[in-house]
Parts: C-alpha cells; structure tokens; sequence
C-alpha cells in the first residue's frame, strides 16, 4: 500500500482551517474560540476529563453540531476551500459519506445492526454510486480481512459480533471509501485492554498506509502517545495546551496537563 | 566543514504547578555546536541535564529561551520555536534520535519497527525490511527474534533494536542517548564501529555515554555539561 505522497512532501495547504469555533448551550460553553489547522496525514488528539468539551468540539468540527461561532473550512478534493456551514445540507451529506469517516465510541451507533456485517460496509460504496454487486462483495470481503474479521463472518450480523469485532467492522466501513479525514470519538472506549491493544495497533497501521488525516478524542494519554502527532488539551471548553504529542507528554507545562499527566498509573 | 546543529544561549527549568509552583532550573545559557563528521560526548555526572538536552534538540522538551538551529533540507530551522509539523519533518529527515529505552508498541515486529523510518521517507517495505535485517544480524540479534515484538525482548535486545532503527537512515544528525548501557561488550564494539562509519560518512553525532571504553572510542571532544548548570552558578 503506498504512503501517501502528499503528507511526505510537507504541502503548504492544510486539509482543515478551524477558526474561532464556539458552542454555547445556552449560557453554558460547550467549547470556546478553538482555533486550529489540520495538514494531509496529521493525526491530532484532543484529550481532556469528560465535560471537557472535547467531543462538543469534535461534533461542530464535523457538522454533526451547528457551532455557535466560528468557521470550519475544509479543502475539497477539486483543491478549494469550502466552508462546511455555508454548504447545502446535502453536500455535507455527501461529504460525510465520501471524504469522510466517523467512528463512533459505541459501534451500535455507527453500524446497521441487523444488516450483515458485508451490508454494512458495502452500502457506504454504494453510496457513492458503485452498483456491481460482485465488486462490492469482493472489496467488503478484502476490508473484513484487512480489520482482522474471518471472511466467513460476512453474511453475519454485527448483533452476533463481540465489542472488538464490532467497532473494527465500524473502521473498516468508514474506510472502504478511501476518506481523507477520520474522526474518532473514544474509539476504544469500552473495551478490554488486550482488545484495545490490538485495535490501535490496526488503526495506527491503516493510518500510516493510507496517509490519512484523523482527528481523535480520547480520554487515554496512551491512546494520544501511540496514535497522535499532535495533542490538544482541553479543560472547561478550552483549548489549555497544543503541541507536538511528545512535547506535551514529556514537558507538560499548564497546571491541568501536569495534572493529567501524572495522574497516569505506571504499570 | 558544515556544521549541521548550533546551540545558542538555551535555558531551560521545570515549573512545578502541583508542587505550589516551584522552578526547577535545569540548564543554563547552553552554547555548542557540532560539525558533520564529528562525535561530540556530553559529560558530568547524573541529573546535570544531559539527557534534558538531548530532549530539547529533539522536541520532546519546550525551550525557555534561546535557539536550536537544525540545517534541514539546505534551510534553517529553530527546533525551540518550530511547528509541530515542521518538527516532525526535521525528525523524519535530518535528525535522528536513539532513546535510552525502546517504546514499545504492540504486536509490531522487532523488524518492522526498525524498518519504520525508512518506510515513513517513503522507502518501499521489502527494501527497508532488508536493510533492517542487515543492521539487526550486524547487532548479532537472534534471527528468531525478529519476527517478535520486541515488548518481551530482553533490556540489551531491546536497545539494539532501539539502535537498528535509529542507525538505518541516513539522517545528517544523529542524538545518543546512551546507546551502549545494556550491551555486551562484543555488542559494544559493534556499536561503536557503527558511530564510526556514521562520523565517516558526515554525520553530526551528539551523545551520552556513560562507558568509558566506549566514550574513549568514539568521542572527538567532550562537553562539560557541569558548566551549564545553573546549581554551580548559585554555588559560586
């Protein structure tokens, strides 16, 4: 599988230009005046304690949320830049189903439950207009093995698939399209540590192979250290602290960072 | 003779916010520079910083002040105030680093692991997977290791691994961090012909070793860290 040309290269032009974005639930922020750009093969983690604002933030980024304020501008694949929020609601549909994936932390939300696990990711090809359904089987088939799902599962539905199984079926049904951006919502949450483990090394895997861009929240500071190139901290709907992953791991320097830093549990 | 890495008038301390605040400075007013071709040995005793420069040069400390000037890709990059990104493409092409410990991830073969940054600048599997073979039978690591994950290797298996992935590309710089402590001494002196071949080939190396035999063998000059210790300033 080749590298992703474009990410080696250091292009001048981001994939996402965040700025300003806001979200207030009535009086209460949500999160505040996040500002950011996201480059072609950057993974970014946004970690912080739950009501942190993370997953607020990753909703408005990725049009499941109206910001308050703000704007998100996303490069299509024609090189311009479109502003998501000035986009008709049907091409944002599209987008969502084309360019992008999102994996959610529980797989029941991500999935059709009582369609075959080869439904659920040929329908995403589907929607992008592929009708051959010998084709569509064939490359179902190769994604299921390439997230370690037997081929014989195929005709099986997600109901009789275990947690892990679930939730990498979810991966590969947002990648069989090719997105150039992934977001994640606390992809292993809920999950057994050894199921874990072999879940971010899959996606970590498939990030390096396909080149692509992902915007990750998660709680776990070992998560952020194995998957991510940069990290945001966030506290009270605030961007706290941003920086290189290992930067801010090794010489954390706000209160709150240091505070969940070494709050980590050595084993 | 080019000189690939300049240190320049860097401090840097700890603040303490969970400890009331408190400042721990770590290294004051650092002046140096290395030249392609040249091993230059940071020395003085444990906890004078040492390592906490090689971590700055690197990017995983932030810098109070001063400047790390890295030559990367015939331009100028100041590593204390670099982006993320850029960054990380200094690490991918101009800098490498071998850790004192090897961060494991899981399920990942020991092989692959030191194919990875070959393969990050591009290099197509089957020949980084070959070089790397190459560098772990030189490092004399039991061929029926390398298709393990290195999480259950022993310390001295793990660090050789740790040095196969740090010496298998041709970065211009190169940071040691201790890379001879938990080796034998047939392993030792592979490593240090291995430093060699790097000077010969115009490297810029910077290191911390703590064995003398080995320090003895590859230094061109040793840097007294003491000297920028801001503890000796107060002491004075």
């Amino acid at each position: 599988m080749p590298i992703d040309k474009e990410s080696l290269a250091m292009t001048d032009t981001p994939l996402l230009k965040v700025s300003g974005v806001s979200k207030f639930y009535g009086n209460r922020i949500g999160c505040k005046d996040v500002s950011f750009e996201l480059w072609p093969g950057e993974v970014l983690a946004i970690v912080g304690e739950s009501g942190s604002g993370k997953t607020t933030l990753l909703n408005c980024l990725s049009t499941r949320l109206m910001p308050t304020a703000g704007s998100v501008e996303y490069r299509m694949r024609d090189g311009n830049f479109r502003d998501l929020y000035h986009m008709s609601e049907a091409e944002r549909r599209f987008l969502m189903r084309t360019d992008w994936g999102f994996v959610h932390q529980n797989p029941a939300d991500g999935l059709r439950m009582t369609v075959s696990a080869g439904a659920n990711v040929g329908e995403r090809l589907m929607a992008i207009g592929d009708r051959h359904y010998g084709r569509i089987r064939e490359t179902a088939s190769d994604w299921l093995a390439r997230v370690e799902i037997g081929t014989d599962r195929i005709d099986d539905q997600p109901r009789a698939f275990s947690g892990g199984m679930r939730q990498r079926l979810q991966i590969a049904r947002n990648l069989v399209t090719g997105p150039r951006l992934v977001f994640m919502d606390e992809p292993t949450g809920g999950l057994d540590v050894s199921v874990q483990a072999r879940l971010l090394d899959l996606v970590r895997g498939l990030v390096n192979d396909l080149g692509l861009s992902a915007i990750v929240v998660t709680h776990d500071l070992a998560v952020a250290r194995l998957l991510s190139h940069r990290m945001m901290v966030m506290k009270d709907g605030h961007v706290i602290e941003h920086g290189l992953t290992d930067r801010v791991l090794d010489d954390p320097r706000e209160p709150y960072t240091q505070l969940l830093v070494s709050s980590i549990l050595q084993v | 003779m080019a000189t690939p890495l300049v240190v320049s008038e860097v401090f840097k301390s700890f603040t303490m916010h969970l400890r009331d605040g408190i400042k721990l400075p770590v290294v004051n007013d650092v002046n140096f520079s290395v030249a392609s071709g040249e091993c230059v040995v940071l020395g003085g005793p444990s906890g004078i910083g040492k390592s906490s420069i090689l971590k700055m040069l690197y990017g995983n400390y932030a810098v109070d002040a001063g400047q790390i000037l890295v030559d990367h890709k015939d331009r100028l990059v100041d590593i204390a105030g670099a982006d993320p990104r850029t960054i990380l493409d200094v690490r991918r092409h101009t800098m490498g680093y071998v850790s004192q410990f090897l961060r494991t991830v899981p399920r990942v073969a020991a092989l692959d692991v030191v194919a990875e940054p070959l393969v990050a600048r591009g290099v197509e599997a089957p020949e980084a997977r070959e070089k790397a073979s190459g560098l772990l039978a030189k490092l004399n690591l039991p061929r029926e290791l390398w298709s393990l994950p290195p999480a259950t290797f022993s310390g001295g298996e793990q660090q050789r691994v740790n040095i196969a992935r740090g010496f298998i590309t041709s970065h211009r710089i190169l940071l040691l961090d201790e890379p001879t402590a938990s080796l034998d001494a047939v392993n030792r002196r592979v490593v240090v012909e291995m430093i060699a071949k790097k000077k010969r080939e115009g490297v810029a190396l910077l290191g911390i070793f703590h064995d003398e035999e080995v320090r003895e063998a590859v230094a061109d000059r040793v840097l007294d860290v003491s000297q920028f210790s801001p503890r000796k300033a107060v002491a004075a």
